[in-house]
């Protein structure tokens, strides 16, 4: 009957959608370093970062803890940095933020976004100093404006991936 | 977003196994990340495979928007070129009197090493240009600067050929894919360019400083000869980049070099040349000539 067939009430979405949106939407704003963005110095937010924080923050309850491990290694493969570097990075934020969470009772948007910023800071920090304990010469000066930019992109980042997750769990 | 309401084991020993478990696994995935960390110190191209898979992968994407818009990011430079226009407009005028004059005095050092050069019997073989393409995308978001170029293997690109624009040297070629090559761009922490001041050939090498900028360390370590404005150009040594090739321009002196700006800006660059290694050109000059004194001059 195309009345029941075209009604949305009792039907559930699709399982593949829900389980597999979130981490394709983390790849592709790994995949963001694809555009014709060519600059001098670090300016591009990391957007798969971003995208990971902002998921992992509005559906705490969806992420194992090591998920940071394999989606940190699909980020090394198109960021350029050493391979693995994102790995352990990101997989460092996941066990804090587990941690985090088991400890704290609620959060309120403010706090996400400093959760976010914090985490944001620590990895781009640790991807510079990654790379510098070979090369030696620290700019930290280097990665104010890519951090900034981060900061006031993630509420941004967090509607959007909002809006996706509405859609994801919307039948 | 509250929290989902039971995240807590409470006293049940099987929930309190799980989560002790999920911890384990992140901390394992922490610790195998520093492993692949290591051994990408060890062996910087171990990895360079799934790079070049990725890169290739995502290449159609970058080629076609880089064909559409060729807007490579330098929104930057263009609002602040309005905030200071007057006085770039002074800065350019005086500019432009001093390169009429430089100008003027290339144009007789050309003449004089033609004629220097006829005196030789060298004939200029000047490296010609194994492939032209544009530059497609670059690791915007990280502190390393390798740019991605949207030509590869397939068109006779190897690693370590030095990538070149009208304006100067970008970089040198870090990994070959079949359709993309990866170009540590001169910028970079880890690159290293063997220069000469273009005045004196007094010889140096520059160092990246990862924005735009390279480090300029004078080999004769002790005298600081540097002042701003001079042009340094490679020098040939290594065997990398054939000499000649403009890299930066010193902006300010430090204690014990001097800092200058890359004149071949990735972000302006439109097409990039490849050219084919410098030591390549040397060999094949001794077996033609099969003369020590000539490869001599090649390589100054």
């Amino acid at each position: 009957m195309p009345p029941s067939r075209h009604s949305n009430i009792g039907r559930q979405p699709s399982q593949l959608r829900i389980k597999l949106v979130p981490p394709i939407t983390v790849v592709l704003g790994s995949m963001v370093t694809a555009l014709p963005i060519i600059t001098d110095y670090p300016i591009l937010p990391p957007m798969g970062l971003l995208v990971l924080l902002a998921w992992r923050l509005i559906r705490p309850g969806y992420w194992t803890v090591w998920a940071g491990f394999p989606l940190g290694l699909i980020d090394d493969i198109f960021s350029g940095q050493p391979f693995g570097s994102a790995a352990f990075l990101w997989s460092v934020v996941f066990i804090l933020l587990e941690a985090i969470d088991r400890k704290t009772v609620s959060r309120d948007y403010w706090q996400d976004w400093l959760i976010a910023s914090i985490a944001t800071v620590f990895v781009l920090l640790g991807g510079m100093l990654i790379v510098d304990l070979q090369s030696h010469m620290l700019r930290l000066d280097l990665l104010v404006p890519q951090i900034l930019l981060s900061i006031l992109l993630y509420p941004f980042i967090a509607r959007l991936i909002g809006a996706i997750d509405r859609w994801r769990v919307a039948s | 977003m509250a929290p989902p309401i039971n995240r807590r084991p409470g006293f049940s020993k099987r929930a309190q196994y799980s989560i002790f478990a999920s911890y384990l696994l992140g901390i394992l995935g922490a610790i195998l990340g520093l492993l692949l960390l290591l051994i990408s110190f060890i062996d910087p191209l171990g990895f360079a495979a799934l790079r070049t898979i990725g890169a290739e992968a995502i290449a159609p994407v970058s080629k076609t928007l880089s064909d559409i818009g060729g807007a490579t990011g330098n929104a930057e430079g263009e609002i602040s070129a309005y905030f200071n226009a007057a006085s770039k407009n002074a800065a350019m005028r005086r500019e432009l009197e001093q390169n009429r004059m430089e100008i003027l005095e290339a144009r007789a050092l050309k003449q004089e090493n033609e004629r220097l050069k006829r005196l030789l019997k060298l004939d200029e073989n000047v490296p010609d240009s194994i492939a032209m393409a544009r530059l497609i995308s670059s690791t915007a978001s990280s502190s390393r600067r390798i740019a991605t170029l949207g030509v590869g293997r397939n068109s006779g690109l190897e690693p370590g050929q030095p990538v070149r624009s009208p304006e100067g040297l970008v970089g040198r070629i870090l990994e070959t894919g079949p359709t993309t090559a990866r170009v540590l761009l001169v910028s970079d922490g880890k690159n290293v360019t063997p220069v000469q001041r273009a005045s004196d050939s007094l010889p140096a090498f520059a160092t990246g400083r990862g924005d735009g900028t390279v480090d300029i360390q004078p080999i004769n370590i002790g005298s600081n000869p540097f002042k701003g404005g001079d042009l340094l150009i490679t020098s040939g040594s290594g065997g990398l980049y054939s000499p000649g090739i403009p890299v930066a321009v010193v902006i300010r002196k430090t204690e014990t070099g001097a800092i200058g700006r890359v004149l071949a800006n990735p972000a302006k660059v439109s097409h990039a040349i490849v050219q084919p290694i410098f030591q390549a050109e040397t060999m094949r000059q001794i077996s033609n000539d099969s003369s020590a004194d000539v490869e001599e001059e090649a390589g100054e």
